[in-house]
């Protein structure tokens, strides 16, 4: 067994040594009826070889976004990612480290977080963030339970340009645990027009919203504000910081983001990357892993994990958050990502993802008895097609297109069948955009 | 920005003009080497186009700089030198388990159908990767014996969140939730226990382990009544130990109408040898990085899949995975079409972590049933043979007994030398050692717990208990300034973590703004 | 002098006429080592007796303090959020956590004298 170094001659002189004949004698505690001498229903060892065979075929069984014109989106983008980032998060002394909790023989990651955690500050226009959390939707039910904490108050409204998939995350933590949440409807262009009460902690808003939508956020953050709540902002487009405003100027107080598009693949979902930030004055609120500056004996700056009283091992049942872990390699990978960047190069980057959104748009627009129903976007927006978005999106798999998400696969049984979600990034050329207007037009007719 | 006289490289106390010491180099942060007009990227500009940003458009500068690739590499290299990694050395972090994270599992997890797929493509796109995921949940449930897995969870804690919500989505079920509050909590268990129990409303009732962390049922059943939802269990215990009295604790909750969460941390001292369903457990979370070999990444992601007994399995959260008669797979992706099921919501926007789920399966397809056993028997093996070479060097809280895959030393050992647990460990970091977990569990004073894993060769065993011997002579002969100064070889010496949490400094400021806030 | 007197969770109350003045004791803040931070209540908040009052934390726990005695916070001491290393320094006199107005005295009564705290002390090491 390739993974295991002892030698049967080893496991004798060691079980010699403990003074025992046999190993089970090391598990005398566990009563001897649920001692098994083998699990049934499974096989035995393979050789590297078979396995990357067996695993080969069940990948060889998916369409990789990068295989056709792609244009999926709803909080997971295909970017590319230069070879560099893949490198330094394969190195042994990063993917192979534990938690810095010994920091002295920690630096590297610890150096990096706190890189990481400016970086996320600068572009949501924060003044705090943290180590990361899970991926966005988990950041985002934190953000709420926060809000919570920080106003004293239990119910959140969500704005109805939230993910559902979002919105369920933060329904499901609220229920069990005794929160409350006002749903707002879901529709594209919807207005800001709504009322809280004296008992809303926040209020939840996307932006860019599900449907693609951007715009000026400022009113929500002052209605949230003159009623003694936060504005939590959601992204879930993290290369779109490159391109608006920060929710920072807009006035949130909260602002959560997936990460992904930056450094990191798409997974089929996961693992992904929570950015979480806000205002100083709440930082103690914060959930999560922070990192802070110090100094060591000799008087050299260095790095540490800081203000953990407010964590679970130590707070136990009083913990901001049961969160134990980050996603610690997702946010080098966006580190990396993010330092060949630069701000020039995320602006530029995002740049050429709207143009490409812009281009789509007026492509796809073109085709009879297609509406885009966006006005303002930033890499995605909504169409509006004759026929129910999921057949349209199955039949163009048949013509290799992967051609967005249909409304209906979000909203089940909210009206929105005829509606199509569609994202557009750098990796998508001219052919993809023809190759998809083509397709499309031949579908619907 | 590229001003060599930086702090860094005039550090106090170095012995050389750079603050260097040979392949030791500092390295300041990228903030202080790029500039923000530089990018490190070649991005296309697109043809001329009317922007449709509407009022949003961001003007702002962010003061973020950008690198090279060049420098971008030397950078991080060389703060990745700064790290010690179990590809370094044994990392015998009790509770931890670092083990050896086997490179297949990270070239199967970047084959372009298994890392280039979309959570929301068609399914008829992704029917291999939905395969994938139910291979896996076999081979869980299979292990444990339990007759159904939520993939989802994100890691440990999560998954306790997701085991803790079932078992309240039971109660309510049942009609019960305003009368059963009560999770009876060890007061040697983790501290995500507590902070779970609590999250969900739960009020937590600690029961007195026993010296050793164990919990007796008689303990269980004195503290049960009608308000009691659950027990939250650890096992093997945090002090290494299996809890012997576990079925018998397990019929006491179920005839209280009550159920059994486990966290399944420690579950690589059993897997492949004993059931967790034969034991009357009805939830379980599985750390994928800790009994599956996916790495940790210095500090994530995890992935924390949950096995459920049949009581708690209608209530799984979303997705489920199914399988019609054609052998066409589905990700059910909302209530409404969930059938006979009652899933309890969504504990993330999608599926869960993939990309740790093919590492996992990669592992286990390698180690197969026999293999997934023999490792559980080597950590077990492992430990015990520490403790045989250490037993005489170093105490032990509970006397020398047979431990599970952890072995716990405390500090008994060091008294009257005026060392702690704490200088301790530093002076292993001087040897080349990560230490081992300290003063963790909190049930034992200046606990050492040491937790070996079945990576060890007994070669890098008998180095490893070599050096602790050494140490542990050193201390009782008094040589106190070796461990009061140390770690005096490591890339800093100790941290001000005071200073950092009365001051808090959480990202950079560039000089000039420094002076004039 | 004022009457000092301590809890069995090493808080303090001293009282002139019908204030306490409320910390932790030097024991207290030798236990937790470098106070890194302290969260005050609101002036004007009402208190029960056994209520939490304040939270003080170090590099390594946090720990709340309860109050001593039934009443209404009249008085907090900033200078501790400010500089909580002055917790540290002087725990029993500048460094004081809140001021209550005690709404029943005879909350105080089952309270340890110095003398009896001093005792308790050695009696739990």
């Amino acid at each position: 067994m390739r993974y295991l170094p002892h030698t049967a001659e080893d496991r004798r002189a060691m079980l010699g040594t403990i003074g025992v004949g046999s190993v089970n004698e090391l598990f005398a505690d566990v009563p001897g009826e649920f001692l098994l001498d083998r699990i049934e229903g499974l096989p035995g060892h393979k050789s590297e070889m078979h396995v990357e065979r067996a695993l080969g075929a069940l990948a060889a069984r998916n369409i990789p976004a990068g295989s056709v014109p792609f244009f999926a989106g709803c909080g997971a983008y295909k970017h590319h990612v230069p070879a560099t980032v893949d490198h330094i998060i394969q190195r042994s002394e990063y993917m192979t480290a534990y938690t810095p909790y010994q920091p002295e023989i920690a630096q590297g990651t610890l150096q990096y977080l706190f890189e990481f955690q400016t970086q996320v500050a600068a572009l949501t226009g924060m003044e705090v963030a943290n180590a990361s959390m899970y991926d966005g939707s988990t950041a985002a039910a934190e953000a709420v339970l926060m809000a919570h904490r920080v106003t004293k108050r239990k119910k959140a409204v969500l704005f109805g340009n939230l993910h559902p998939h979002y919105r369920a995350v933060i329904e499901t933590i609220s229920r069990y645990s005794e929160h409350d949440v006002v749903d707002l409807p879901s529709a594209p262009n919807a207005e800001f027009g709504l009322e809280i009460d004296d008992k809303t902690s926040c209020i939840v808003v996307q932006y860019p919203g599900v449907f693609g939508g951007v715009r000026d956020l400022t009113p929500l953050a002052e209605l949230a504000h003159r009623n003694g709540a936060l504005l939590i902002v959601v992204v879930t487009e993290a290369v779109s910081f490159g391109a608006l405003r920060s929710p920072g100027s807009m006035g949130a107080d909260i602002v959560v983001a997936e990460g992904q598009s930056i450094g990191n693949g798409l997974n089929f979902g996961g693992p992904y990357l929570g950015l979480f930030a806000t205002r100083k004055k709440f930082l103690r609120q914060m959930p999560g892993r922070i990192c802070g500056e110090t100094v060591d004996e000799d008087g050299k700056r260095g790095f540490v994990l800081t203000l953990s009283t407010r964590e679970q091992h130590i707070r136990r049942d009083k913990a901001t958050s049961n969160i134990c872990t980050n996603s610690g390699l997702c946010a080098l990978a966006f580190t990396v990502h993010m330092t060949l960047l630069g701000e020039t190069g995320l602006k530029k980057l995002a740049r050429l993802n709207h143009a490409n959104a812009v281009a789509l748009a007026d492509r796809l627009a073109a085709v009879p008895g297609v509406e885009v129903v966006t006005p303002h976007f930033f890499n995605e927006f909504t169409i509006r097609t004759p026929k129910p978005g999921t057949e349209i999106i199955d039949a163009l798999v048949d013509h290799g297109i992967i051609g967005g998400v249909p409304a209906s696969r979000l909203f089940p049984g909210d009206g929105l069948d005829e509606l199509i979600f569609v994202a557009a990034t750098e990796v998508n050329t001219n052919e993809d955009r023809e190759a998809y207007a083509a397709a499309l037009r031949e579908v619907l007719a | 920005m590229n001003d060599v006289s930086h702090k860094n490289f005039t550090s106090a106390g170095s012995v050389t003009a750079t603050g260097n010491r040979g392949l030791q180099i500092e390295e300041p942060l990228l903030f202080e080497i790029g500039s923000t007009n530089f990018t490190g990227v070649d991005v296309e500009e697109p043809e001329a186009f009317e922007s449709r940003l509407g009022d949003v458009e961001r003007t702002d500068m962010m003061g973020l700089p950008g690198l090279s690739e060049p420098e971008t590499m030397r950078h991080f290299v060389r703060l990745s030198q700064k790290n010690y990694a179990i590809d370094t050395g044994i990392f015998p972090l009790g509770s931890c388990t670092m083990k050896h994270n086997p490179r297949l599992n990270e070239k199967m997890a970047r084959l372009p159908g298994i890392g280039d797929i979309h959570p929301l493509q068609p399914q008829k796109t992704v029917q291999g990767a939905i395969e994938l995921m139910m291979q896996l949940s076999d081979w869980l449930t299979s292990l444990t014996g339990m007759p159904a897995v939520a993939m989802s969870p994100k890691a440990g804690a999560h998954g306790e969140l997701c085991g803790m919500i079932a078992i309240r989505a039971a109660i309510e079920a049942k009609g019960e939730a305003d009368t059963r509050r009560v999770v009876l909590v060890p007061d040697s268990a983790h501290g995500t226990n507590p902070a779970t129990a609590a999250l969900l409303g739960f009020s937590v009732r600690s029961i007195e382990a026993e010296k050793d962390g164990t919990v007796r049922a008689s303990a269980v059943r004195e503290s049960l009544g009608p308000d009691v939802a659950a027990m939250m269990l650890t096992n093997p215990n945090t002090c290494g130990l299996f809890e012997p009295d576990i079925a018998e604790i397990s019929a006491a909750l179920h005839e209280a109408g009550a159920y059994l969460y486990c966290d399944g941390a420690n579950f690589n001292a059993i897997a492949g040898k004993v059931r967790p369903g034969d034991l009357g457990i009805d939830a379980m979370h599985i750390n994928l990085h800790k009994t599956f070999s996916t790495p940790h990444g210095g500090g994530g992601p995890g992935a924390g899949p949950v096995v459920f007994s049949k009581s708690l399995a209608p209530f799984a959260p979303l997705p489920l995975m199914a399988r019609d008669g054609d052998g066409k797979l589905e990700l059910i992706e909302e209530k409404a079409s969930s059938g006979e099921a009652r899933p309890f919501g969504r504990l993330t926007a999608f599926h869960g972590q993939m990309g740790m789920f093919v590492r996992a399966l990669a592992y286990m397809l390698s180690f197969g049933e026999d293999g997934v056993r023999q490792a559980s028997e080597d950590a077990v093996l492992n430990a015990n043979y520490l403790r045989k070479l250490l037993k005489d060097t170093m105490s032990q809280p509970f006397g020398d007994r047979v431990c599970m895959h952890e072995v716990l030393f405390d500090e008994a050992f060091l008294k009257g030398t005026d060392i702690s647990t704490l200088d301790f460990a530093k002076a292993m970091i001087d040897e080349g050692f990560h230490p081992m977990t300290m003063y963790f569990p909190l049930v034992v004073h200046g606990a050492m717990l040491v937790e070996p894993t079945e990576s060890e060769s007994k070669r890098s065993l008998d180095q490893f208990a070599y050096a602790l011997k050494a140490l542990a002579n050193a201390a009782k002969r008094g040589d106190k300034d070796r461990f009061k100064s140390a770690p005096r070889f490591a890339p800093l010496r100790r941290l001000d973590e005071t200073r950092a949490a009365r001051q808090p400094i959480l990202s950079y400021t560039p000089p000039a703004q420094q002076a004039a806030e | 002098m004022a009457d000092m007197k301590y809890t069995s969770d090493h808080e303090y109350a001293r009282v002139e006429n019908d204030i306490a003045t409320v910390g932790i004791s030097e024991h207290a803040q030798e236990k937790l080592g470098d106070i890194v931070f302290v969260e005050l209540p609101e002036v004007g908040k009402t208190l029960s007796k056994g209520q939490e009052a304040a939270v003080v934390e170090s590099v390594k726990a946090a720990s709340e303090v309860y109050a001593p005695a039934s009443g209404e916070v009249v008085e907090v001491n900033d200078a501790i959020v400010a500089n909580p290393e002055l917790v540290n320094e002087s725990p029993e006199d500048a460094a004081w956590f809140l001021k209550i107005k005690l709404s029943n005295p005879k909350d105080l009564d089952g309270l340890m004298s110095a003398d009896k705290y001093k005792d308790y002390l050695e009696n739990i090491d």
